[in-house]
């Protein structure tokens, strides 16, 4: 008997598609899997394929046809044997049954239940059919961490995904799922213009004016996330100037209480940088809401303000992270940025020192950078980018002062943090900085 | 003149030294191999495999000693100690032929002597200082001798002896290491055993089935430290059973020798003394790395507490020499040797190949009952953090056991909770080292709890013991 080919469904919510053309005409023999017909949605073109064997025998949509309904009827299939004479296309919706075809279509139970033809059941079209090989405990492992193993590479056995693979991703933050959008969408369509390629590149160049540096794995980490991350997540920034004066006074005043050891050391030596972290770490606290990181499914309210540090290394740069700073003196703040920065620039952090974290600091005050703006660095929603201190005119009380103006600007991600959290966590940041005594109590 | 540039020169020809020699040549390297001794080192010689021998005549023995239980009789049953030692000697001297035979066949050339790396890139072999333990095997034919022989990769296998502690020195006669515990003259009458490690613990159960009256004496609270407690209580209880004497939390503090044998000193925790005599006393305190005269120190190789230290690829610190087995570091194990000097030279051939992963090594002890075990002990896996499920699956639920006349013992799994992966595995009774090695394939092949529950196992076996186990630690036993 006829097999019926309908509307399919490109997502759980699609309800209706364009039918864009056809690939195949009445007549032509189809085997199973053959692509037959290329299907539009606001989101994505998708290819529909045969699932079963035979003839074309009627296409009941024509191609270029706009708002076909999902389960529609859009082409007969023949099995061997069959003739066109067989088609009855008045039963309109797919018929689940032998008997469906006599029923009148409005008798039809519930078809989009029950569509057993129906070529393509929500999204699996995408996929290229390719078994992924992964070990059982990777495939658990991806799952609990919400790894996409098509994104990863494997390391086992004939290029098998293992454990190791996934702890590699977890670590360097890669291989996330992809939001729910961009997965229903084909792979062509949802790869975004990758860029000129490097042949491209360098045709543009004189064979000897340049010198090929291969790219290390930190380069192309940074590579990887910050595309990533300036391609998923939507970034807005606020700016703000804060005045220094107090809290270079307050700094000057503790780096002279500190104790010196019987070397005559200090006990500490507090940077204008520690107490940024120290005060973006209390406006985190104050402003609970933006201490955040994003999930599909949830919003990941911190407990603590683990703030990374961006360290400048040769050869790229790593953020540490000061956890908890919100609960650490800043002598401890400190003396834990001394040690990490001097550890980051050999290269000797350990994972769990660099990975994970809930928002960032990035000074180039100590560069003369005026400002700029940072790329926020998930799982953090946030990040600060600190200018340097200079010191200019200010009107105070309508008179002009001379104060020390440092220019910071907060990169938020819009999906977490929305415009009006981000200013008043800044507010906050500003509070601090401008009453630095604050920080101590 | 000889050829004597190589690409790779292997100084030591036991299970690590020459499996690496076999792999370096199918890789295509020109290898050599330097023994000074025995082919096939102590493993083959005077440990793994010689032992074994030995344990399958007790063995023997216990069933013909139980031939009741199984319906059946045996009269004046009793034993040849010369010819018991002689077909163990046997089962070595056919292995340790069949050593040089491989090496022929792959084309590594054999030095006979005793190797030092005399500067990096070379190595000069010397007449064999050491005595040889008695009976030796003879050298394979066809070795070339003592001279200066070149290679871009020098790896040391030389393996490891029996510790010796200052005033307990074995003397051959009454205080034995392994080397006179495996060709005993008589068979003593009575026996101590210092330490309870898979040497001393396999002695023990020899003569003590061999009908030895026989103390072991070990500093650990259990015996087999290295094994999950709750398996080797299991196995102290059915060797005390057979009549086993255990001092835990002991050690030897003296050893007088008589005209009657030995007479140990041994002070328990408590600071209680008291004295042991026995005919024979077995010092099997563990083994220390060989790394005296190769010219390690002059080239500045970093060694640490008597291993050469190495990386994950058996580098040491000195490019171009290299260290795998024993003389690496634990667990001292020959299979440990074997894959480790195998990713050595793999990496030196460029292939790709990952570091040396030291979680999956099995241990198997083939005293009576047997132990064996892979990965984490549920002491360690808590250590390490874990949240744990843990199967217990014991013998008398198996079928197969029971119709073996061997309903006691114990299969026990370990599992993270969290991501099902299988942590570690742990077993005693029958023939448990032959079971080891389905948990170890599931550990490499990164199985979860699910995966194990899916696979079929064949009735009647012990083996079906293996997946009961899983199905308890899940609560889904079926056969208790």
């Amino acid at each position: 008997m006829p097999i019926n080919i309908t509307m399919p469904a490109l997502s759980p919510t699609m309800e209706e598609g364009n039918l864009a053309k056809w690939l195949v005409k009445e007549g032509d023999q189809v085997s199973a899997g053959d692509v037959i017909a290329e299907i539009e949605t606001d989101k994505a073109t998708m290819e529909v394929e045969a699932v079963d064997e035979g003839t074309v025998g009627k296409i009941v949509v024509p191609a270029g046809t706009a708002g076909v309904k999902v389960n529609e009827l859009i082409a007969v299939l023949l099995e061997d044997g069959e003739d066109a004479s067989a088609i009855d296309t008045s039963g309109g919706a797919a018929a689940p049954a032998p008997a469906a075809a006599e029923a009148p279509a409005a008798a039809a139970p519930a078809p989009a239940a029950s569509a057993p033809a129906a070529p393509a059941g929500p999204a699996p079209v995408a996929a290229d059919g390719a078994r992924i090989f992964a070990s059982p405990l990777a495939r658990r492992l991806a799952k609990l961490n919400s790894l996409d193993l098509n994104a990863l590479t494997g390391t086992g056995p004939h290029g098998r995904i293992v454990k190791r693979d996934i702890e590699a991703a977890i670590a360097a933050g890669t291989g996330k799922a992809a939001p729910a959008a961009a997965a229903e969408a084909p792979k062509a369509a949802a790869a975004p213009a990758a860029g000129p390629s490097a042949d491209q590149v360098l045709k543009l160049f004189d064979e000897d004016s340049y010198e090929l540096v291969p790219h290390d794995g930190m380069r192309k980490t940074i590579a990887k996330r910050l595309t990533e991350s300036k391609q998923t997540i939507p970034h807005f920034y606020v700016s703000v100037d804060v005045e220094l004066d107090a809290l270079l006074a307050l700094r000057a005043q503790l780096n002279g209480a500190a104790a010196t050891d019987k070397d005559g050391k200090p006990a500490y030596k507090l940077s204008v940088n520690d107490m940024t972290i120290k005060a973006l770490a209390l406006a985190l606290r104050d402003v609970p809401d933006a201490n955040v990181s994003w999930t599909d499914e949830n919003m990941v309210m911190h407990k603590h303000a683990d703030v990374g540090v961006a360290v400048a290394i040769p050869g790229g740069l790593i953020t540490p992270i000061i956890r908890s700073a919100e609960q650490k003196p800043l002598s401890v703040i400190s003396n834990e940025m001394k040690d990490l920065g001097k550890r980051a620039k050999e290269r000797k952090l350990k994972p769990e020192e660099y990975q994970g974290g809930t928002t960032a600091v990035s000074n180039m005050g100590m560069m003369g950078v005026k400002d700029f703006s940072a790329v926020v660095n998930p799982p953090h929603a946030t990040i600060l980018a600190v200018g340097a201190g200079e010191k200019l005119p200010v009107v105070k009380n309508d008179a002009l002062a001379i104060a020390t103006v440092m220019t910071v600007t907060l990169s938020t991600d819009h999906r977490c943090v929305d415009g009006a959290l981000g200013a008043e966590l800044l507010a906050a940041f500003k509070g601090y900085i401008e009453n630095p005594m604050s920080m101590l109590v | 003149m000889a050829d004597t540039n190589y690409d790779v020169i292997i100084i030591g020809s036991g299970p690590g030294g020459y499996v690496t020699a076999i792999r370096s040549a199918q890789l295509g390297l020109k290898t050599a191999i330097v023994e000074r001794e025995h082919m096939g080192g102590i493993c083959l010689n005077w440990g793994c495999i010689p032992t074994k021998a030995l344990l399958r005549s007790a063995e023997i023995y216990h069933y013909m000693q139980h031939a009741k239980d199984y319906g059946l009789s045996a009269e004046k049953i009793s034993f040849d100690p010369a010819a018991v030692v002689k077909r163990s000697r046997g089962v070595s001297g056919q292995l340790n032929a069949g050593i040089g035979f491989l090496m022929k066949k792959n084309k590594v050339d054999v030095i006979w002597g005793e190797g030092k790396v005399t500067k990096v890139g070379e190595v000069t072999v010397s007449k064999t200082s050491k005595k040889a333990m008695e009976p030796q095997h003879p050298a394979p034919k066809g070795t070339k001798g003592e001279g200066v022989y070149k290679a871009k990769h020098i790896i040391i296998a030389t393996g490891a002896r029996p510790r010796v502690i200052p005033g307990i020195e074995p003397d051959g006669k009454d205080i034995w290491t392994y080397f006179e515990a495996m060709v005993p003259p008589t068979m003593p009458k009575s026996l101590i055993v210092m330490g309870s490690g898979a040497i001393g613990i396999e002695f023990a159960s020899f003569y003590k089935t061999m009908g030895a009256d026989v103390t072991v004496i070990e500093m650990m609270p259990t015996i087999m430290p290295v094994e999950d407690p709750e398996i080797s209580a299991l196995a102290k209880k059915q060797m005390e059973k057979q009549g086993l004497k255990f001092l835990l939390e002991a050690k030897v503090s003296q050893v007088k020798k008589g005209p009657k044998g030995v007479t140990a000193t041994v002070e328990t925790k408590d600071g209680k003394k008291q004295d042991l005599t026995a005919d024979k006393l077995i010092s099997a305190v563990g083994v220390v790395g060989n790394i005296e005269n190769l010219g390690l120190e002059e080239l500045g190789v970093k060694t640490d507490r008597g291993c050469v230290v190495i990386d994950g690829y058996g580098r040491t610190n000195v490019p171009g020499v290299y260290a795998i087995g024993d003389v690496a570091g634990p667990p001292m194990l020959a299979h440990k040797a074997e894959h480790e000097g195998v990713i050595c030279v793999e990496k030196i051939a460029g292939k790709d190949v990952h570091a040396m992963d030291k979680s999956m090594i099995p241990g198997c002890t083939y005293c009576h009952p047997q132990v064996a075990s892979v990965g984490l002990t549920e002491p360690k896996a808590k250590e390490a953090g874990y949240d744990i499920k843990v199967g217990r699956f014991p013998f008398i639920g198996n079928g197969k056991a029971i119709a073996l006349g061997e309903p006691e013992g114990l299969v026990k799994t370990i599992f993270d909770a969290k991501t099902g992966q299988l942590l570690g595995a742990h077993m005693v009774g029958a023939e448990v080292t032959e079971l080891i090695q389905g948990y170890v394939v599931a550990m490499n092949l990164e199985t979860t709890e699910e995966d194990l529950m899916h696979t079929v196992f064949p009735h009647p076996t012990l083996s079906e013991m293996m997946k009961e186990s899983v199905l308890d630690a899940y609560d889904r036993v079926l056969n208790m």
